[in-house]
């Protein structure tokens, strides 16, 4: 049990001592949401109103109503961001040194996983905090009961990156797949606006985003932060995380996985 | 017990798609020998290191290392084997401590143990005064040699390497081919040396000469040169690789 751990960490210290060797990449995915809160939110707070709904008990400010949507969105691009960087490992061949070491695929890949999400969730916190000087201002105990349920999103994410990772053979080839998978899951959803808005505009985009798996991250992200539990969402996420693991470490099987069908001679 | 061989492949066949890679390939390494795997590009050598990794699966043949079937028992299979691959595989940001930390954790090793094994292996390859350098500062050949000193963490009793060679000078090839030898003399450690440049094989050496994803020749240079009666390495290569008309 001990080596399990010992491996374990191992692999969560890599992600963190890459990650702070990448400043660039903290930087981004800070001013990403940022921009967002600061100039897309103060040009709409005027012309979007957010109505009195769970888990607001009054009428909130736009940028208040969109910060558990940007959270989401920093998973989301963390996410992606970590299976950009398996892709470029396995072109790079580091991934093979993961592969080759004795421990089952899905628990290498879980724990990398978990490394990239708990990375995504310092990257949440950086937000919230700077975010609180512009009026988002949730309940201090809000940002310890939010944790759990960045950390289950970010699983999430990370799982359904690691997925197409496994699809994707090149690097190139990555851009597009961020911009299918990227932006219709973060524009289809409940993060910029309330799913009652997208029905009174159009009942099938509703049905899409209340399908869209991302939309149940930011609204558990968005009750936990208010110390409460969409239990829907929960149950959503759970199994949506269950399954896209579950299909990435089929994809990273050599025996039948997607690489398995798509590699080529070396 | 003793018999058993470092690595022990057995009628190992893969295709891509229609095309064969390996057919029916079967090869052994004996404990605490130096095995130079030859063959020309396109033979199947990074396919049968891949298999021999755990990397790929073939469900025709088996692999055996040191005594642990890689399919039934691929944890204790991958724990006896050190493996430096073709590609470069180091994380170019981290420094080249942190590359042999990060490894040894792989093996579940942590602490004071860690760091022990590390400062013998970094010792051994010449690399202590280079420890806290970030791996892009490194040349080609010190590279090399952190990853064969990183292969070596878990004290593997087989030592896998694809090419490990390609892209290096002249001195640094032979620096490398040389440090592999003696590790193999020194402590035992049995070698798989892929590779398609014949000057890497010394005297005493075992080999496998592999083209077109079959064994053509296998044993020991002098075994080799006479089942063929070549009268040295370069012209029994040219006999054994010349490929045959369709």
């Amino acid at each position: 049990m001990r080596r399990w751990l010992t491996a374990f960490n191992g692999i969560l210290w890599r992600e963190f001592l890459r990650f702070l060797r990448q400043r660039g990449r903290f930087l981004a995915a800070l001013v990403r949401p940022l921009v967002w809160l600061f100039i897309f939110a103060a040009g709409l707070r005027s012309v979007l109103g957010v109505s009195i709904q769970p888990p607001y008990v009054t009428y909130i400010l736009y940028q208040v109503y969109i910060a558990p949507g940007l959270c989401g969105m920093i998973l989301l691009f963390s996410g992606m961001q970590g299976s950009l960087s398996m892709v470029y490992d396995r072109e790079m061949g580091s991934m093979r040194v993961l592969l080759v070491s004795p421990w089952p695929r899905w628990f290498l890949l879980g724990s990398r996983l978990v490394g990239i999400s708990l990375v995504a969730c310092v990257q949440v916190y950086a937000f919230l905090l700077v975010a609180r000087l512009y009026e988002v201002d949730p309940p201090w105990l809000g940002y310890l009961t939010v944790f759990p349920a960045l950390l289950l999103g970010g699983l999430m994410l990370s799982g359904l990156g690691l997925l197409l990772s496994s699809l994707v053979r090149q690097l190139e080839n990555f851009a597009g797949v961020m911009n299918f998978v990227i932006f219709p899951m973060f524009f289809a959803s409940s993060a910029l606006y309330p799913l009652w808005r997208l029905q009174e505009s159009s009942v099938l985009l509703h049905r899409i985003s209340s399908y869209n798996p991302f939309t149940h991250v930011v609204e558990l992200i968005r009750f936990a932060l208010y110390l409460q539990v969409e239990w829907t969402s929960l149950g959503v996420v759970a199994v949506w995380t269950v399954l896209l693991l579950l299909a990435a470490a089929w994809g990273y099987d050599p025996r039948h996985g997607f690489l398995a069908a798509t590699r080529k001679g070396d | 017990m003793t018999d058993t061989p470092a690595l022990a492949v057995e009628n190992l066949s893969f295709a891509y798609g229609r095309r064969k890679a390996l057919d029916k390939v079967t090869i052994g390494v004996p404990k605490g020998s130096f095995t130079a795997l030859l063959g020309p590009n396109g033979a199947g050598k990074t396919t049968l290191m891949a298999l021999a990794t755990g990397l790929f699966h073939s469900r025709q043949g088996r692999i055996n290392v040191c005594g642990h079937d890689l399919r039934s028992e691929p944890r204790k299979a991958l724990a006896a084997m050190g493996v430096v691959f073709q590609q470069p595989t180091l994380d170019q940001d981290l420094t080249v401590r942190q590359n042999m930390r990060y490894a040894a954790a792989l093996h579940g090793l942590g602490g004071r143990g860690a760091g022990a094994r590390i400062d013998a292996a970094l010792d051994r390859l010449g690399l202590a005064d280079r420890q806290g350098d970030t791996v892009r500062a490194l040349s080609g050949g010190l590279r090399r040699r952190v990853e064969i000193a990183r292969a070596l963490l878990h004290r593997p009793r087989l030592l896998i390497l694809d090419e490990a060679t390609v892209g290096l000078d002249v001195d640094s090839r032979h620096g490398i081919v040389e440090t592999v030898h003696r590790l193999c003399a020194e402590a035992g450690v049995a070698v798989l040396w892929a590779t398609h440049l014949i000057d890497e094989v010394r005297q005493g050496d075992r080999v496998v000469v592999l083209h077109e994803g079959r064994v053509r020749a296998a044993g020991t240079l002098d075994e080799v040169l006479r089942t063929i009666e070549a009268a040295g390495l370069a012209e029994a290569w040219t006999l054994l690789t010349r490929t045959e008309a369709p």
